[in-house]
């Protein structure tokens, strides 16, 4: 690869690769407030390739791999290369990691404790996070939270957050136009525009929180607050977690431990206002 | 054709964590894990190590369970235990 860069996000060490050098220049400008560490060995390696060498000067278009590739990834024209790189690393994690449990879901800190919120695309999840990043609480992730099976705690991993379509303005309305990355329309995920996380939140990336309160938020539809039992909530969470059955008895233990010790509500909100609402009622009662 | 025996999974094999109204079961030997209700937490343990079928099931369960002198019982229990066994989570004796 001609062109490379090293990215920490959490405890993941990424090396990204890339046969052009403006995917990588993005990534440095959205990357720049992370620990670098050129001597750690990456724990993933994603490479952004042309499918012929030729190609590269023809018809820019990404192709992305690394350690696991998914045979009918999409190739991506050049000007997304940022999203290639963005879905190479979600890719390289979601198969590739066995030392916490991952669960596709977003995470906020407050006081040492931690919000997980699970969720399809489209529940709000991302968009909550990033808007409760923005107020006083520590945004731990937009995409994907670490589950440590010894201890129970929930890591962190507060890549640049991904906002999609309608979440763009309210954030962007509300922060420095320097955290948010360029506008990238028409992908094959809609419109896409990264946020910086705050440099808080990058500067505590690796303390651990205990989960406080687990929630399935649903956009759409009147207020509401529905208690979750254990039993729904682990189903929901094997569902959520790309390593559940790689990690074989050690995911089934940190799993029931932690449906357990986490009281869990699915939540449905019709704006975010009311979302967040929500939340910090259902943190009150949680966090006491 | 009389009900068949059934061996529970060997002791140590099975994990079973209860979780509110759903028992979860991870099988170390499949690494699999499964989501079940009641009665089959019940019929597990029930077993224990012996060889059983439908109708010792029904009796060991009426020491605990009140079945009224239901005579439906043992048919459905030894649904239940064809039920496991597709599971892995007992075997035919």
């Amino acid at each position: 690869m001609r062109h490379s860069i090293r990215i920490a996000v959490g405890p993941v060490q990424f090396r990204i690769g890339s046969d052009w050098p403006e995917p990588i220049a993005a990534l440095a400008r959205l990357y720049a407030g992370y620990p670098h560490d050129e001597a750690r060995p990456a724990d993933a390696t994603v490479r952004l390739f042309a499918a012929r060498p030729w190609r590269r000067w023809m018809r820019p278009s990404v192709h992305i791999g690394g350690d696991f590739v998914v045979p009918d990834a999409l190739p991506l024209p050049l000007s997304m290369g940022l999203l290639a790189a963005e879905m190479g690393m979600n890719l390289q994690v979601a198969l590739g990691w066995r030392r916490h449990m991952l669960l596709h879901a977003s995470a906020v800190a407050r006081g040492g404790r931690a919000l997980i919120m699970s969720g399809e695309s489209g529940s709000g999840k991302s968009t909550l996070a990033a808007l409760l990043g923005e107020a006083d609480w520590r945004l731990m992730g937009d995409e994907f939270t670490l589950i440590d099976p010894v201890s129970g705690d929930a890591l962190a991993f507060p890549r640049a957050v991904s906002l999609k379509n309608e979440a763009i303005a309210p954030v962007a309305a509300q922060v420095d136009a320097a955290r948010l990355g360029l506008l990238m329309a028409g992908t094959p995920k809609g419109d896409i525009r990264h946020l910086i996380p705050r440099p808080e939140a990058i500067a505590a990336m690796h303390e651990p929180a205990r989960p406080a309160l687990l929630l399935f938020p649903r956009f759409g539809g009147e207020a509401a607050i529905e208690p979750m039992g254990e039993g729904e909530a682990f189903v929901r969470l094997t569902e959520a977690s790309t390593n559940y059955v790689a990690l074989g008895e050690v995911g089934y233990a940190a799993l029931t431990r932690f449906v357990r010790e986490t009281p869990a509500f699915g939540i449905s909100y019709p704006d975010s206002a009311t979302g967040i609402a929500l939340v910090e009622q259902l943190w009150a009662g949680a966090a006491k | 054709m009389p009900d068949p025996y059934y061996r529970a999974a060997p002791s140590g094999a099975l994990r079973i964590e209860p979780l509110g109204e759903l028992t979860a079961i991870f099988d170390r030997r499949s690494m699999q894990t499964h989501l079940v209700v009641s009665p089959m937490p019940e019929i597990l343990h029930a077993m224990g190590a012996d060889d059983c079928d439908a109708a010792t099931v029904a009796v060991r369960l009426a020491e605990s369970f009140d079945f009224g002198g239901a005579e439906e019982v043992q048919p459905i229990l030894a649904e239940r235990l064809s039920e496991l066994a597709a599971m892995g989570l007992v075997a035919r004796a």
